[in-house]
């Protein structure tokens, strides 16, 4: 099964298991870890699940639409060109290996 | 001077607010118990996906969980499921529970929440007429959808249209009887209603305005149909009755305070008993954003927002509450989002492309801004959002003109 890799803003890193199909945020909530939100339950509509990605694997990660790329400018911490919704992160096998840092505050 | 023992916070009601308020005082390091009691026999669990990816079947009961049981006993969080509190002994500050056993607190939140609205209609007890707000209705309603021909549902808003778009995808001939002329008459303005209306109606929705119900009609005790005054009857096996709430009050009433479209509270959140607080569904509090009037909203971000002002207060962090509102709806592939409360708009401002449904209203009274609704254009929300919350106005002209860059508007720093 691929895994990702949470940084908390403490530098805390937990590897997780993410079937495929499952978003990274999903797969955090099921977990109970701290640093992802998820106000709306994964709708692309409250920005609480904000992450930054380490840059070489942008590439491997879904392409952005529209609609997380305007809720991204809502982010209580403040958006960086590598940042995403891990809601809308849903695992493919090309994920595998994924490290996402979590930013300071999500509300 | 030191407490004698460790102080304890106890909150009924385990729905969003309720079991926020609970993770927040963790967040905020408070050491004393925190008791949590929900009377549904589940762990605490999202509501927005009911009506939208659970009934369609997207999601399961695994990720509908706010969190798993774990967190519960690794946060020290005493969450008592499947229990109701019978009254508040607020002279000994203690809960009693249905059982009668008692639950002393230090600070007590009511997150109680709402409750269907059943109207008076004669049939209404016949098998087959369902609601849609906890997890034992969804699943009814969702076993149920399988095996329906035709459902009708009484009343237009939010959890009436997502159910009526998910019941046409799975191929459900669907009627709505509203007794207004206009879907979400409450929460929108009459130009998106006006849109969304034609948006089900291109998936084959039906609707019937100005429509009272006269009876649910049954045979050998189950669902048969829904007698409309005009005389018409429309066919049914299954009907969705969802007709607003009502708070649930009655035991803050009961102990002596004070009741108003909900558990009247300051701008705090504190009720006139400073032992208690309410929070979420159940709370009537003066909003920062309608002029200090006071309102009762039924919203995910009100009520995490109220858990984590009242955490902050209890651990010496005292705020007035001052969220922005924020309100989402999901039906077929049209998404709605609302910032601000719109309630006594006298203009309203299209912006964008009404014809081809991606655009947002911008209500105002006279000029000012009260709240936009955004149809399927996400990223006027999140400036409309970021204004709003810093007490910053678009004027209708600006709003008006297409040139007028919203986005540099909302990310420009406050003068």
């Amino acid at each position: 099964m691929p895994r990702v890799t949470y940084v908390s803003h403490d530098g805390d890193s937990t590897t997780l298991d993410v079937p495929l199909g499952t978003s990274v945020m999903q797969a955090a909530m099921l977990h109970g870890l701290d640093g992802i939100v998820a106000e709306c339950g994964g709708s692309c509509m409250c920005a609480t699940c904000h992450v930054f990605v380490r840059e070489d694997q942008l590439k491997l990660l879904p392409e952005m639409e529209l609609g997380e790329d305007a809720m991204l400018d809502g982010t209580a911490s403040p958006r960086r060109p590598n940042s995403r919704l891990s809601c809308q992160l849903v695992m493919t096998p090309q994920m595998d290996g994924l490290v996402v840092d979590m930013p300071e505050t999500q509300t | 001077m030191p407490l004698a023992r460790v102080p304890r916070v106890v909150v009924i009601g385990a729905g969003h607010a309720g079991f926020q308020l609970a993770a927040s005082l963790r967040q905020h390091g408070f050491d004393g118990d925190v008791v949590l009691i929900g009377d549904e026999p589940h762990l605490p669990y999202q509501r927005p996906p009911l009506s939208k990816d659970y009934l369609d079947g997207k999601i399961g009961l695994d990720l509908l969980q706010m969190r798993p049981e774990t967190f519960f006993i690794e946060n020290r969080i005493e969450l008592m499921s499947g229990v109701a509190a019978a009254e508040i002994d607020t002279e000994a500050r203690a809960v009693v529970l249905a059982n009668g056993a008692r639950v002393g607190y230090d600070h007590l939140v009511f997150a109680t929440g709402a409750r269907n609205r059943v109207p008076p209609l004669p049939g209404v007890g016949l098998d087959g007429v369902c609601y849609l707000r906890d997890l034992a209705e969804t699943d009814d309603l969702k076993q149920r959808l399988a095996g329906c021909q035709n459902a009708v549902v009484i009343g237009a808003g939010f959890i009436g249209l997502e159910f009526a778009a998910i019941a046409r995808g799975k191929g459900v001939a669907v009627h709505v009887v509203e007794l207004v002329d206009r879907v979400m008459g409450r929460v929108v303005c009459p130009e998106t209603s006006a849109h969304f209306v034609e948006a089900h109606r291109k998936t084959g929705v039906e609707f019937s305005f100005g429509a009272r119900v006269e009876r649910i009609a049954g045979a050998n005790g189950k669902v048969a149909g829904v007698e409309l005054a005009d005389g018409r009857t429309l066919p049914a096996d299954l009907v969705l009755v969802c007709i607003g709430v009502e708070p649930n009050g009655e035991l803050a009433q009961a102990a002596g305070l004070a009741l108003s479209n909900g558990i009247v509270v300051d701008r705090h959140l504190l009720t006139a008993d400073p032992a208690i607080s309410a929070i979420g569904d159940c709370a009537a509090f003066p909003s920062h954003h309608s002029g200090g009037h006071w309102v009762r909203l039924e919203a995910v971000q009100n009520a995490v927002d109220h858990a984590r002002c009242v955490a902050e207060r209890l651990v010496g962090k005292s705020q007035a509450y001052v969220a922005l509102p924020w309100f989402w709806s999901e039906q077929g592939a049209q998404r709605l989002q609302i910032a601000g409360l719109t309630t006594g708009f006298q203009q309203v401002v299209l912006r964008g492309n009404y014809a081809g449904g991606e655009y947002s209203a911008f209500c105002y009274a006279d000029d000012r801004l009260l709240g936009v609704e955004s149809i399927n254009k996400p990223a006027d929300h999140a400036f409309v959002r970021r204004l709003l919350a810093a007490g910053r106005n678009v004027y209708p002209e600006q709003a008006a003109d297409e040139s007028f860059d919203l986005r540099a508007a909302a990310m420009a720093r406050p003068a």
